[in-house]
């Protein structure tokens, strides 16, 4: 059943953004998944990110600029671009290649490559009209060491991106179980009504979880959100924390086995997002699970 | 925080220490060098760098661009020196500054656009050429000595030789060290640099220019600010674009306009004259493996400590080891190839390039002559685009009936030849004009498409006009008077 919320959304794609990093095949494994699950296309996608060191290990200290000194330089800096930048893209075939393969194994014989120069938020941005659902791994190559952290390229897609996004950890299994954080917004709910109508997660255990005081109003919602999701098929349990959500639900989420969480974007106001501090994003950075980010 | 710190600043920490040390190195000389050609103190030009320099590693909008203290802008305040003293230049720096930003504000950069690259290589050349002549006072006249002349030469020749031996150090920099070791050591009674004027003794401190705040200042400072802050912008958005070009990487011109007012407005408060980017060290910049901010941010920090520090033996540089320097930076600026290209070059851009420079060379004023190129390049453009207009026709029904079929842009400057072709003496039942492939632009044209059709109908022949596109249609709504009733008085009055 196509997805009724976006006219564009039911010929998007599953765009899996691969780079060097221990999360590539992981992310090929979720889009391979997704992609199947929703019957969508998928097109692996890789950038090229400018090189900082652009031109570097050339070094003339002369400080002397004699005839036609900016021509000269400009050739000799293009050369030294070229041979680094053939290099570099050579590399990323190699992946895009075995990220190809390893996708085929998974049932996909064709599938889009994409290679792309510039930023990753770029990248995903041109593509956006014609994405349903991005993958992106935790961390890309350029902080994959960072443990605990979110990749520096990762916040940035989610903040551009008018898209879901699914943020891999390093192992892909099949989610047995989805945890959906509800928040008893409008917003919340609007991605209650998105995950149910979605093939995505169909015959997945859902549960449906609120973390602090429950109050009246928060039940009420809580009932209305679950009884959308049941009378879209979900097997669906309800569960209200206390505590803080970078605490509650990891802990939950251990307990109930529970392998993929799904939650709203960022809220809209970047000024209240820099004093409150942002939910998702620590989220994000804590989860040891893997992530789907809705916007 | 400090992800965008090492992102911004730290990602090529050797290359833009080493590039920013070479080029505070060759920004000492340029330094001085200018601020003789000002008529101000060497201090002037030195505080003016470090704080033009820092200021821009910080605000600036192109990362590896180096500005500083400029012969483009010193030539443009000498008569403002030589009439009121430097405390107005402090004020006209200010006010540069205030002008540049607004310029910024109002995202000017991007008018660019409209300076094409025949404007632009006329501008680098003159620039050559007034840096050139400007050291010319050093070694004639009075100063035509056979010791400065040799010094000359020699500095000369260590700046082109060295790099043909070693390219670790600067041979700018061995050049001065050899030629001050030289004149102090057989003690030669020559020009030095402390002869020049004062030099910097101590950190720059923050001062008001001391002038009167009151109109009749401000008429004084605005005719030199104005073409100050033009020449500003124009050679740092041309610099940026070099840079561009160079390391492959974007730039943001709006904010690196905003950056230059920021920057003059720090230099005219701490007592330096008005700066702007510049071609030359920008290129060494970049040649010498800078590519961040913290290069710029060296140059000015290493130039000032430089300076104070070494101030006795600076003032013992000799002015002939400066102008050596100096005739290198104007040939290394001079665009050669440009001089080679003048033939093979179409004549318009050829002839847009020389007189850019004819025109600065004879006003010394760099804006004046961007002015000159821009407004001749865009009557060149005019004129060939012009002649896009081919016009045919033929002979139809019982050769009563002409159809002419206009192809192309019709607009001031070939209304005329739009006019002269159409045959009014022919006796025709009918014409029909089909513009659907021209485009009719201006009041110009409309009304010689009007002057067409009422011609035509003055013989007796009905005129059927097909085709116009939208954009034509329009301007012949507004404007024409063929297809209004009282088209024959309406057009009498033309």
């Amino acid at each position: 059943m196509p997805n009724p919320q976006t006219p564009q959304a039911t010929s998007g794609k599953v765009l899996a953004c691969i780079d060097h990093s221990p999360y590539a095949g992981s992310v090929c494994d979720f889009a391979a998944w997704s992609a199947q699950r929703m019957d969508v296309p998928l097109s692996l996608l890789h950038v090229l990110d400018p090189d900082p060191a652009k031109g570097q290990g050339h070094q003339n200290l002369t400080g002397a600029i004699g005839l036609g000194a900016k021509s000269d330089l400009l050739e000799e800096l293009t050369a030294l671009d070229e041979q680094r930048a053939r290099l570099v893209m050579e590399r990323g075939k190699h992946l895009l290649h075995e990220a190809r393969t390893r996708v085929a194994h998974a049932g996909f014989a064709h599938v889009e490559v994409r290679q792309r120069h510039g930023t990753l938020v770029d990248a995903v941005l041109t593509l956006d009209a014609e994405t349903r659902l991005v993958v992106v791994g935790k961390r890309g190559a350029a902080s994959a060491s960072a443990h605990g952290h979110l990749g520096q390229h990762v916040e940035r897609v989610i903040q551009a991106v008018s898209k879901p996004i699914l943020v891999a950890q390093q192992v892909f299994a099949p989610p047995q179980a989805i945890l959906l954080a509800f928040d008893g917004s409008a917003t919340a709910l609007k991605g209650v009504e998105m995950v149910a109508a979605s093939p995505l997660f169909r015959g997945i255990p859902c549960h449906l979880v609120y973390v602090g005081q429950s109050t009246p109003e928060i039940e009420r919602e809580m009932n209305r959100a679950q009884s959308i999701l049941e009378s879209a098929g979900f097997e669906v349990r309800g569960a209200v924390l206390e505590g803080h959500p970078e605490d509650a639900l990891p802990t939950y989420e251990a307990r109930e086995k529970v392998d993929l969480l799904i939650m709203g974007a960022y809220g809209h106001s970047r000024i209240r997002r820099m004093i409150v501090g942002s939910t998702t994003t620590a989220m994000l950075r804590t989860s040891r699970i893997s992530v789907m980010v809705l916007r | 925080m400090l992800q965008s710190l090492r992102q911004t600043w730290l990602f090529n920490f050797r290359g833009d220490v080493l590039a920013g040390l070479v080029v505070a190195l060759a920004l000492i000389p340029e330094a001085i060098a200018f601020s003789i050609v000002a008529g101000v103190d060497p201090k002037v030009g030195l505080y003016a760098s470090f704080s033009i320099a820092v200021i821009s590693a910080f605000a600036g909008g192109r990362p590896g661009m180096i500005s500083a203290a400029t012969g483009a802008m010193a030539l443009l305040m000498v008569t403002l020196v030589r009439d009121h003293g430097l405390q107005y230049l402090l004020a006209a720096t200010l006010l540069t500054g205030v002008l540049q930003m607004v310029a910024g504000a109002f995202r000017l950069g991007g008018l660019m656009r409209f300076v094409s690259r025949s404007v632009v290589i006329g501008f680098v050349n003159a620039l050559a050429i007034l840096i050139f002549l400007a050291q010319l006072p050093e070694i004639t006249g009075s100063n035509a000595r056979l010791d400065v002349l040799v010094f000359v030469l020699a500095g000369l020749g260590i700046i082109y030789g060295l790099p043909r031996i070693t390219r670790a150090i600067p041979s700018p920099l061995v050049s001065i060290v050899v030629l001050t070791g030289v004149a102090v050591f057989f003690g030669f009674d020559i020009r030095s640099v402390g002869d020049m004027g004062a030099l910097p003794d101590s950190l720059p401190i923050f001062l008001w220019p001391d002038v009167p705040l009151n109109l009749e200042t401000l008429w004084i400072v605005l005719p030199y600010s104005i073409p100050l802050a033009v020449v500003g912008l124009l050679e740092s958005m041309m610099t940026a674009t070099i840079v561009d070009d160079l390391t492959d990487t974007p730039s943001n011109r709006d904010r690196e306009c905003v950056s230059q007012g920021i920057a003059n407005i720090g230099s005219g408060l701490l007592g330096g004259m008005a700066g702007c980017a510049m071609i030359g060290q920008s290129v060494i910049n970049v040649k010498s493996g800078g590519r961040g901010r913290l290069s710029t941010l060296t140059a000015g920090v290493v130039l000032l400590l430089m300076v104070v520090f070494l101030g006795d033996w600076v003032a013992q540089i000799p002015m002939a080891a400066l102008v050596a320097i100096m005739i290198m930076v104007s040939v290394g600026t001079f665009s050669w190839s440009s001089v080679l290209n003048l033939r093979t070059n179409p004549k318009s851009s050829s002839i847009v390039m020389a007189s850019t420079v004819v025109v600065v060379v004879l006003t010394h004023n760099l804006a004046i002559g961007v002015f000159v190129g821009v407004l001749l390049s865009a009557l060149f453009f005019a004129r060939k685009v012009g002649r896009l207009l081919t016009i045919e026709s033929r002979l139809t029904g019982d050769n009563d009936h002409r159809t002419y079929t206009v192809v192309g842009q019709v607009f001031f400057t070939s209304a005329e030849a739009f006019l002269g072709a159409f045959d009014f003496r022919e006796a025709l039942d009918r014409v029909t004009i089909d513009v659907s492939r021209a485009h009719f632009w201006d009041i110009t044209a409309v009304g010689a498409l009007d002057k067409v059709v009422l011609k035509f109908r003055r013989e007796g022949a009905q005129v059927d006009i097909i085709g116009l596109n939208e954009a034509s249609a329009t301007m012949v709504d507004r404007f024409g008077v063929h297809d209004k009733p009282d088209a024959e008085t309406l057009l009498a009055a033309h």
